[in-house]
């Protein structure tokens, strides 16, 4: 077996294109995930109990389905929630990149939603009731008292499911979209140089999660003293 | 429409999605073989304070933790081969299903095993140290502590975690469709594309899926309350 990565140096550009996008893809879910992560917890721990209810069925709904399946059902479907949000005649045309963005921001909201949940719940109750004897609504004390340490505690446990999603998101491929994964994939159909471009994109990959996996081990090191 | 004929092999759609679900669940049963064996004895290996023995575990654990199981799905299917004549020469020669089913058993099975590793190695390390030096104490040797003293309440302890790695298995077993396996998803997508009844076509996968994390859920607790240690773990002491 005679390995030549010579076709790699050509490829480059366009695998750079595709490497951005999965980082765009990373950060705009990672992002968007905590945000609605966030909200699904604490209508989660609601005392409204209908809110209760369907935010802790749609967690767990999307914690049982494979990803893959995941995005199958949103490739479908966005373009007709699309078409009955803006009232046009015809489903818009919403391109595979862009739909990925909507489907990894609602798988990854239900995964935040339960990191979220556990940091809340670390928190002791006693700051609540201090937090309303000195006068804060509800909202108040959720942004000023609660989230803040929530958040802080659990910051580790947000990063690596932020690596868990990168990793994740290669999952695009089953819907032809052009991430790193893709892109590598289309060029070693393109070349047949498969077994190249494989091991260089596992290389990668390898690279950037053992080192940030590694970054995010010493952060936890550190927050750990500190408290 | 599920009672519909598919347009080949003269079978209807619903009969796809049986076979689609066997395929999932064989993957997944026999990874999952594999995935605990291979998990325990690494897991296990790295508590033993034998550094080189460690830093191979360690090694093993990096290894399949932080490359993206898509890449590892394809690395087994299409690089693995390239690398062992033997092996591609079975491959040219066999029908391409099986070829898909050892590559996805072999990647979904040591992926889990690494996971599982961890949990058992993290299972372990719960112990108190005494339980350790009391085995010793007693004059086991080394193998015998493990298989008598520590490894019965380690993996009592890991049951919860454990269940939790086993639905990711199934759930995992999803992504060897990119390399043409024809389980339940695809088979889900492959009725769609036919009949372009994909809302039913998703929904009856989604549902099977929903059922198999219950199914799963329910055993593992079954296994969990016999398994009970008396006055030990909270929730099985009655």
């Amino acid at each position: 077996m005679q390995l030549d990565f010579g076709s790699l140096s050509g490829a480059l550009p366009y695998l750079w294109k595709g490497f951005r996008y999965t980082v765009e893809l990373t950060t705009i879910s990672a992002a968007g995930g905590l945000f609605f992560g966030t909200l699904l917890a604490l209508a989660r721990l609601s005392s409204i109990k209908p809110l209760a209810l369907a935010a802790s069925a749609y967690v767990n709904l999307m914690r049982s389905v494979p990803l893959v399946l995941v995005i199958f059902w949103f490739f479908f479907l966005v373009p007709f929630a699309l078409q009955w949000a803006l009232g046009t005649e015809r489903p818009p045309l919403v391109g595979a990149e862009r739909t990925a963005i909507i489907t990894f921001i609602m798988f990854e909201a239900a995964y935040f939603c339960e990191i979220m949940r556990a940091g809340i719940q670390s928190i002791p109750r006693g700051q609540v009731y201090a937090a309303s004897a000195l006068g804060l609504t509800y909202g108040q004390s959720m942004a000023h008292v609660v989230l803040p340490q929530a958040f802080r505690n659990m910051l580790p446990v947000l990063l690596t499911q932020t690596i868990i999603l990168f990793q994740d998101t290669s999952l695009v491929y089953v819907i032809s979209a052009t991430d790193f994964v893709g892109a590598a994939s289309k060029i070693a159909q393109r070349d047949s140089r498969l077994v190249e471009m494989y091991l260089f994109v596992a290389f990668v990959y390898f690279v950037l999660c053992y080192a940030l996996s590694y970054a995010v081990k010493r952060l936890q090191l550190k927050i750990a003293i500190i408290r | 429409m599920f009672l519909q004929d598919a347009p080949e092999g003269g079978v209807q759609y619903w009969e796809l999605l049986v076979s689609g679900l066997g395929w999932t669940l064989a993957v997944s049963a026999c990874a999952w073989v594999i995935a605990l064996l291979l998990g325990s004895a690494i897991g296990t290996l790295r508590t033993t304070h034998r550094a080189w023995v460690t830093r191979v575990g360690n090694a093993w654990v990096e290894l399949f933790r932080n490359i993206p199981l898509l890449v590892q799905m394809f690395l087994w299917y299409f690089v693995a081969p390239e690398f062992v004549p033997a092996l591609k020469s079975w491959v040219i020669a066999a029908d391409p299903a099986h070829a898909q089913f050892l590559s996805a058993v072999l990647c979904l099975g040591l992926f889990t095993s690494a996971r599982i590793a961890e949990q058992v190695r993290a299972g372990i390390q719960s112990l108190p140290q005494g339980q350790r030096l009391a085995g010793m104490a007693l004059g086991l040797r080394e193998p015998q502590v493990y298989r008598y003293v520590l490894l019965p309440m380690a993996f009592r302890i890991i049951i919860p975690p454990l269940t939790s790695e086993t639905m990711n298995l199934i759930k995992n077993s999803s992504i060897a469709l990119t390399i043409g396996l024809a389980e339940l998803t695809f088979r889900a997508r492959e009725i769609g594309e036919y009949t372009f009844h994909f809302f039913e076509a998703f929904s009856a996968a989604t549902l099977i899926y929903v059922a198999i994390a219950m199914a799963a859920n329910r055993v593992m607790a079954l296994v969990e309350r016999r398994t009970a240690v008396p006055g030990y773990i909270a929730h099985g002491a009655k």
